[in-house]
């Protein structure tokens, strides 16, 4: 019988790291959920954006959340540039499946290897009062450096929403997902709506990469390990699904905690492909949401 | 009366909460020839969606000589004798005009005779066999849809819509083309908004209106039909 | 290139590479030639179901590495003669494929891709806590000295490889040519009118998934004895998967020569670069060339090729 109390510390850690994992799952949410632009390389920016954290922390002693902040400048153009290339190389040309799925896969990998190259191969950390500190409620304990990111995370996560459901700009955004014709017909351009969207959902990867280094220390291959959770947690979610996505990145979360504390940890990346792939092949809806 | 050759008895299809089709009964003769229409929106391609496979539906049975095709997927269907061209033409880009047509042989020739430099004539693309779709002209990609189509020596064709956007004598050609194929013994439902066109082809005409059938019979009775003016025409 | 010809290039390019393995005393050169010869059979199983049905594997590291554990755990056991291992690794790899494919395969491509990745990511956990293949700390593999065939082992595992890397590309040149190589074109191209053709289109993509598994694994089982000590982070490597995508893409997916001509000129590049730039640099230069070609030359150096000799396929 394991201590009620392990399992509820396991259970509260893994809400937390959930709500991390709903930050970088955010970016796959919009560009592969709502625009069907399968970004594989989006977990490749989350770690940049981790680097360009670290930087800015390192140099200018900046707090890590606000330099995830300032990054989304940048990334933002950065992704709308990337969705310009997409689309003049492969969307326009219809032949988007096979060699846009490739065209990800590699820019995922030049990514790495360019981080590699100028940064090194080391893990990296940055500062911050609220890292290394926690809070006891009871018989849990909350480490602020995870407690941090999952605020962060949610105010992302309704900021966007909001953004989304109120703004001229976001209601073109989820007609986009929807209904081509519809916003030819408001007299938008798809493909200048796709082209914010993508930027907004890489300028989110600025924000998650902030997060994942004030979590653990981050090396430029660790973008890997969350490519199966990220897209575990958009399909699991019924892919355009803010709140669908994060139900299932708390669960995902849930279970890894449970798993590595009661288990072992070197099993952890493997439960989201034990919930993708019977997703995949026999609730292709996700959990709540749209069919695939 | 003969059997039918397709019998559709009570289709139902929905899409959530949205009722496409509803309750669409349906026969018909072999060698006959049927023009379907409807405003947009009605249903029509849902239907051939739904007969052909590709949509599964949620009530009703659909026959094919006998056989009930509920639950076999589209390609079993071709095999069985149902063929149907897209809407929109969409031919194999990376095979030539010949290859295109060698598919269907290949997998769904249901001991036909014809080879394909047969069939190229036949719908006046004997000079294209070596090109690619992609050089083709919209009326030459119609053809190939239609030959693509034949290649599966069907009993039935559903040609949906393969006159859209097509200037009048390319109609005229399409058409001469699809007569000569139910000369030959193809029982052909042709689903079109070009009215000279359907008046012209068909024998016997239905007509959707948001998901039912309103109307069956002789098309000179169909067209003058309140019903059918009115959903055409507005109130 | 007619029948004829093919299958004479290809004996004598075995028994070239018999003659010189006969005359070359540098032990460098099987090294170097096995390592090409394996890509070539990898970018050759990739491209059946990648090229041909238009199916990307991002898992090639999955099938290829079940392979050669299969081989670890079995030498471990029997230790039974290099052939049986091989078609051991090919069969595990095969049902590995048999069961991805029945689950995934029924949605669009894309997810099929996202499957194959996680897959890569889940079977690198199954065996880093399998502790009878040496889990995370690597298992050493005692490669004989001599081959069943006279001279070193190392010979032995380069004919071996040379003789399956060939079979493959002869598979992957008879299945362009054959019905079921016209149905699965007719899939890449487009899949609802494959079916409307009477292509059975699920069935076809398992076949390919299957056989590209198969050859993959089958591809893994001589690792163990090649590199000597095997352990996950080196059986699972990034690399295997990237290569064997670019190889392809970079040489043209669609005929059976572009995978060939992509893994000579890839592991031609990679091993200059290892040696006079970095390691790091040569994983960039095959990453930057895969982009650049499927961005500029969608159609690799085998459209390049055709495009100037004025054919448009």
């Amino acid at each position: 019988m394991p201590d009620p109390s392990a399992v509820l510390n396991a259970v509260v850690a893994g809400v937390l790291l959930g709500g991390f994992y709903a930050a970088v799952a955010l970016g796959i949410a919009i560009a592969f959920g709502m625009l069907d632009i399968p970004n594989l390389s989006h977990p490749a920016f989350v770690v940049m954006g981790a680097f360009a954290t670290w930087v800015l922390n390192n140099t200018f002693g900046i707090d890590p959340v606000l330099a995830g902040l300032i990054m989304t400048g940048p990334f933002f153009i950065l992704g709308v540039l990337l969705y310009r290339l997409y689309h003049t190389c492969f969307e326009s040309r219809g032949e988007a499946p096979l060699q846009g799925l490739a065209f990800f896969f590699g820019i995922l990998f030049i990514t790495e290897v360019v981080l590699v190259l100028t940064a090194g191969a080391d893990y990296r950390s940055v500062q911050a009062d609220y890292i290394g500190v926690s809070v006891n409620l009871g018989s849990v304990t909350l480490p602020l450096r995870m407690v941090v990111p999952f605020v962060v995370s949610i105010g992302m996560l309704l900021a966007l929403q909001q953004f989304l459901s109120r703004s001229f700009t976001g209601r073109a955004i989820l007609a986009v997902s929807q209904d081509k014709l519809a916003l030819q017909l408001m007299g938008v351009s798809p493909t200048r709506i796709k082209a914010l969207a993508f930027g907004i959902s890489i300028a989110t990867a600025a924000v998650a990469g902030s997060l994942l280094i004030i979590i653990q220390p981050v090396e430029p291959s660790i973008g890997r390990d969350f490519i199966g959770r990220a897209f575990a947690a958009v399909v699991l979610g019924g892919m355009g699904s803010f709140w669908g996505m994060l139900i299932a990145s708390i669960i995902l979360g849930i279970t890894e905690s449970i798993v590595s504390d009661m288990w072992n940890p070197s099993w952890a990346p493997a439960i989201a492909f034990g919930f993708l792939l019977p997703t995949l092949a026999f609730r292709s809806g996700g959990l709540l949401g749209r069919k695939l | 009366m003969t059997d039918a050759l397709l019998v559709v008895d009570g289709l139902t299809k929905r899409f959530g909460g949205f009722t496409a089709l509803s309750d669409i009964s349906l026969r018909i003769q072999p060698g006959e020839r049927l023009g379907l229409i409807g405003p947009n929106g009605s249903g029509k391609s849902t239907f051939t969606n739904c007969i052909s496979g590709t949509l599964p539906i949620d009530a009703g049975s659909v026959t094919l000589d006998g056989r009930r095709l509920d639950g076999l997927p589209s390609h079993q269907r071709t095999r069985l004798g149902l063929a149907r061209s897209f809407q929109l033409p969409r031919p194999f880009g990376s095979l030539t005009v010949a290859e295109n047509l060698r598919v269907p042989m290949l997998y769904a020739g249901r001991g036909g005779t014809d080879t394909e430099a047969e069939l190229l004539e036949m719908v006046g693309l004997g000079g294209k066999a070596a090109q690619r779709p992609g050089d083709l002209t919209q009326v030459e990609m119609r053809k190939l849809e239609l030959a693509r189509a034949m290649a599966a020596s069907p009993r039935l064709l559903v040609a949906d819509e393969a006159m859209a956007g097509l200037s009048n004598s390319e109609v005229d050609e399409i058409l001469a083309l699809l007569l000569r194929l139910n000369d030959q013994g193809v029982t052909i439902v042709l689903i079109e908004h070009i009215m000279r066109a359907v008046m012209a082809f068909s024998q016997r005409l239905v007509c959707l209106v948001a998901g039912r059938k309103i109307a069956d019979g002789d098309p000179q009775d169909v067209i003058r039909n309140d019903d059918v003016l009115k959903a055409y025409l507005g109130e | 290139m007619s029948n004829l010809r093919f299958w004479a290039c290809g004996l004598l390019l075995v028994l070239v590479g018999w003659l010189l393995g006969r005359l070359v005393s540098n032990e460098y050169a099987f090294f170097a030639g096995y390592s090409v010869l394996q890509y070539i059979l990898l970018a050759t199983a990739w491209n059946i179901l990648g090229g041909y049905a238009g199916y990307v594997n991002f898992g090639t590291a999955a099938f290829f590495a079940l392979g050669a554990y299969v081989s670890v755990a079995l030498n471990k056991l029997y230790a039974p003669p290099l052939p049986v291992l091989i078609v051991a690794g090919g069969v595990a790899s095969g049902l590995i494929g048999l069961l991805m494919g029945s689950l995934t395969l029924k949605l669009r491509g894309v997810f099929f891709s996202i499957a194959t990745l996680a897959l890569a990511i889940v079977s690198q956990a199954v065996i880093t806590n399998w502790e009878f293949v040496g889990g995370s700390s690597g298992a050493y593999v005692l490669r004989p000295r001599v081959g069943p065939l006279g001279g070193s082992y190392i010979e032995y595992l380069f004919y071996t490889m040379l003789v399956m890397a060939v079979a493959a590309v002869a598979l992957a040149r008879t299945v362009e040519r054959s019905k079921l190589g016209f149905g699965l074109a007719a899939i890449r191209d487009d899949e609802a009118a494959a079916e409307a053709s009477g292509v059975p289109t699920l069935k076809l993509k398992l076949l390919a998934t299957v056989a590209s598994g198969t050859l993959m694994g089958m591809a893994g089982a001589p690792l163990p004895f090649y590199v000597a000590y095997l352990d996950p982070p080196s059986a699972f490597n990034l690399a295997y998967a990237v290569n064997t995508i670019a190889m392809p893409l970079v040489g043209g997916t669609g005929t059976w020569i572009g995978p060939v001509l992509g893994a000579i000129l890839l592991t031609v590049v990679q091993e200059t670069a290892m040696v006079t730039i970095s390691s790091a640099a040569n994983l960039l230069i095959v990453g930057l060339l895969m982009v650049g070609f499927i961005t500029l030359a969608p159609n690799g150096i085998v459209g390049m090729v055709r495009k100037l000799r004025g054919d448009r396929r």
